[in-house]
């Protein structure tokens, strides 16, 4: 799992051009969207598309991807839970 | 009558150089466009991270217009923008176009989409410096200054705005340029066709 | 100088309908032009809904007359067919003794053929020719020619959804300060797969018929549309003793600084836009009869959209209604077809109805016209609002 978290955050950080961010700065429960991140919409449709890519999850309304997206944390245990590749 | 305006400050964005009013603030000739303008930005302080989550037409037009502002430093808030070129926002369709081309690699992107138009590039330079004014992309064959004197001379002297930044910025494969200037009723050089050619091919 | 911007002339083709009296048909009897995809193969025909033109290129080719190796992309068709309309409209039979300029929307121009040919460019020399029609300002240039417009104002605008307000708003400038006696100005915009790819990727497509202002609604259907329209000043309008369709009376525009694509809570931009266009046209809210609205049945412009209604108007606000119900979002040319509708409103004094509404949206209480409805009126406003933040509205009147 941690193996997981490790590169979620390497991914979030090389797709969503946080430039500014390193890994170590980015903590399992932090909020990845409003004030912890600052991640926005687009970003939020951007990880959907990585879901669908990279683990073969397909979500099809945008407003499940907000719940999943919460923290690395609770990303990591979703995608173990339902990943297809 | 209308009254004279001006040209308050400009800023060039090409051949591997940033500079505001003819002055170099950065240069570097070794590198490619997306490394270059990575350096501009981190060298010119310039603190404003989705400036990494733009495309290439955006980094351009929002560098020349973020130093062109921050040097005027204007109270003004009723800026309006009016910007064009020649290859709208190619750079970026191609992009998209790679990703929906190939049926067994098929992911298209929603950060590069929100790019495939030409005027996002205003809208970034409108959300950083928090200017809710008119706004207008006119697409062209060459740099018009003719056009771009009168659309701006029509907003200050109907009132519409108080100053108008103008400017071409194309982006097409490894080419770019970009000129911006600032037409305001104060200044020191006359707002007229020749003088913008004159400073457009500086 | 021109104190007055008549309308003279208007052309349009677009899901519900080949012209002006076809459209307006449609409108009245409530006939929507939403279906499946049909001419374009793409994988996500059975999960959209598009507002599709019946004819084909071939049809639209024959229509014009064109030789068989020209190099019209469909944007350009689509284009040249409601411009020529709109100067038959105006009878217009020597386009050079005024000073007539053209300006044209667009957002995807010639990207049809590019996708279609793409990979056979290498190879096939035949093709080739459409590389040269790919860029926005292409489809411009070829109505120019079909309409004959040579040594004046040609140029095409580009700001999303908002273009073709842009460019009636533009052209009208033109003319009040004199620099055209006459411009044709509008907008076209063919469906693609870009646009489709694009917009399935935001998550803003419906899979069903769009249902704009509606608590369920699920987004958008694109549509494929042009429509042009001919402005005149006083001066022309009195030699030639033309009889006027409209005026523009107001138009205004801001931009919402918010965000990339999404419109901010509250309408920033939108509310500016709609203040500035009543300001220009010397009018107060209580002077507008009917709001043409934007409403894309997306989930964020539905309410931003509403609410900048609400501050402009207070709770006390004439009838609107979105028109996105019958022909999907036409883009860059969605300004100029629901300009012709509010001509068409204007000179039948009726409101057309906001199709497919059936559950009041729970963030506010104001609720659109869902049936036909005649009244007497006199100004209509339609608003135009795109991504980059590009906000847009123009006013049209029966006075000058």
């Amino acid at each position: 799992m941690s193996k997981l978290k490790q590169e979620l955050k390497e991914k979030i950080i090389e797709q969503l051009n946080l430039e500014d961010v390193s890994i170590e700065e980015i903590g399992d429960d932090d909020a990845l969207f409003g004030d912890g991140l600052g991640l926005d919409s687009i970003d939020a449709l951007e990880l959907i598309v990585m879901l669908d890519k990279d683990y073969g999850i397909k979500l099809s309304d945008p407003k499940e991807g907000r719940k999943i997206f919460e923290s690395i944390e609770v990303m990591a245990n979703y995608i173990a839970a339902n990943r297809t590749k | 009558m209308s009254k004279q305006n001006y040209i308050r400050a400009f800023s060039h964005i090409k051949n591997h150089v940033v500079s505001l009013n003819g002055e170099y603030l950065y240069h570097d000739e070794a590198l490619d466009f997306s490394e270059f303008i990575k350096r501009a930005y981190k060298s010119l302080d310039t603190s404003y991270s989705k400036f990494f989550k733009m495309d290439n037409l955006s980094k351009l037009a929002f560098l020349a217009a973020d130093v062109l502002l921050e040097e005027v430093n204007s109270q003004e808030e009723n800026i309006a923008i009016v910007l064009s070129n020649r290859a709208s926002s190619l750079d970026t369709d191609r992009r998209h176009q790679n990703s929906i081309e190939d049926e067994a690699n098929y992911y298209p992107s929603p950060a590069i989409f929100v790019y495939t138009l030409p005027n996002i590039c205003i809208g970034e330079i409108s959300i950083k410096h928090k200017l809710l004014s008119e706004n207008s992309f006119f697409i062209f064959d060459h740099f018009n200054a003719a056009y771009l004197f009168d659309y701006a001379e029509s907003l200050i002297n109907t009132k519409k705005a108080g100053k108008v930044l103008c400017g071409w910025v194309d982006f097409d494969e490894e080419n770019y340029e970009a000129f911006l200037y600032l037409v305001s009723d104060k200044g020191n050089r006359i707002h007229n066709k020749e003088e913008i050619t004159r400073l457009y091919t500086l | 100088m021109s104190k007055g911007v008549a309308i003279t002339g208007m052309g349009i083709i677009s899901a519900i309908g080949d012209n002006v009296a076809e459209n307006y048909n449609a409108l009245i009897e409530g006939r929507k032009g939403i279906s499946r995809i049909s001419k374009i193969d793409t994988v996500h025909k059975d999960a959209i809904m598009v507002g599709e033109i019946e004819a084909s290129n071939q049809e639209l080719v024959n229509q014009l007359g064109l030789p068989s190796e020209n190099n019209y992309c469909r944007t350009a068709m689509l284009g040249a067919i409601a411009a020529k309309q709109s100067i038959a409209d105006a009878k217009i039979s020597d386009i050079k003794k005024y000073k007539t300029g053209l300006i044209s929307a667009t957002s995807v121009g010639g990207m049809d053929m590019t996708e279609k040919y793409f990979y056979e460019y290498l190879e096939d020399k035949e093709l080739q020719k459409y590389i040269e029609g790919h860029h926005a300002g292409d489809s411009t240039q070829k109505i120019a020619e079909q309409l004959g417009i040579e040594q004046s104002l040609v140029t095409t605008i580009s700001t999303a959804c908002s273009s073709a307000a842009n460019s009636i708003m533009f052209g009208a400038r033109l003319i009040k300060s004199g620099k055209l006696d006459r411009v044709v100005v509008g907008g076209t915009d063919c469906l693609s797969k870009f646009t489709i790819n694009g917009f399935k990727t935001l998550m803003i497509l419906s899979d069903t018929y769009n249902t704009p202002f509606d608590e369920n609604r699920k987004g958008l259907n694109l549509g494929e549309a042009a429509a042009f329209l001919v402005l005149e000043s006083d001066a022309v309008v009195k030699a030639e003793n033309k009889k006027v369709l409209a005026y523009v009376k107001g138009y205004g525009n801001a931009n919402d600084a918010y965000h990339q694509t999404a419109s901010s809570e509250n309408g920033d931009g939108a509310t500016l836009a709609m203040e500035k266009a009543l300001k220009v046209g010397g009018l107060q809210p209580k002077d507008i009869d009917y709001i043409n609205a934007h409403g894309t049945a997306t989930g964020n412009n539905d309410l931003s959209e509403g609410r900048a209604i609400i501050r402009v108007f207070g709770e006390d606000l004439p009838e609107f209604s979105s028109t996105k119900a019958y022909t999907g979002h036409t883009l860059a040319a969605a300004g100029a077809i629901e300009a012709v509708y509010a001509v068409l409103a204007l000179q039948n004094n009726v409101i057309y109805p906001n199709l497919n509404f059936k559950t009041q949206m729970k963030e506010f209480d104001i609720t659109p016209q869902t049936v036909l409805k005649e009244k007497e009126l006199d100004t209509v406003l339609s608003n135009s609002l795109g991504f980059g933040g590009n906000c847009s509205t123009v006013i049209f009147s029966k006075q000058a």
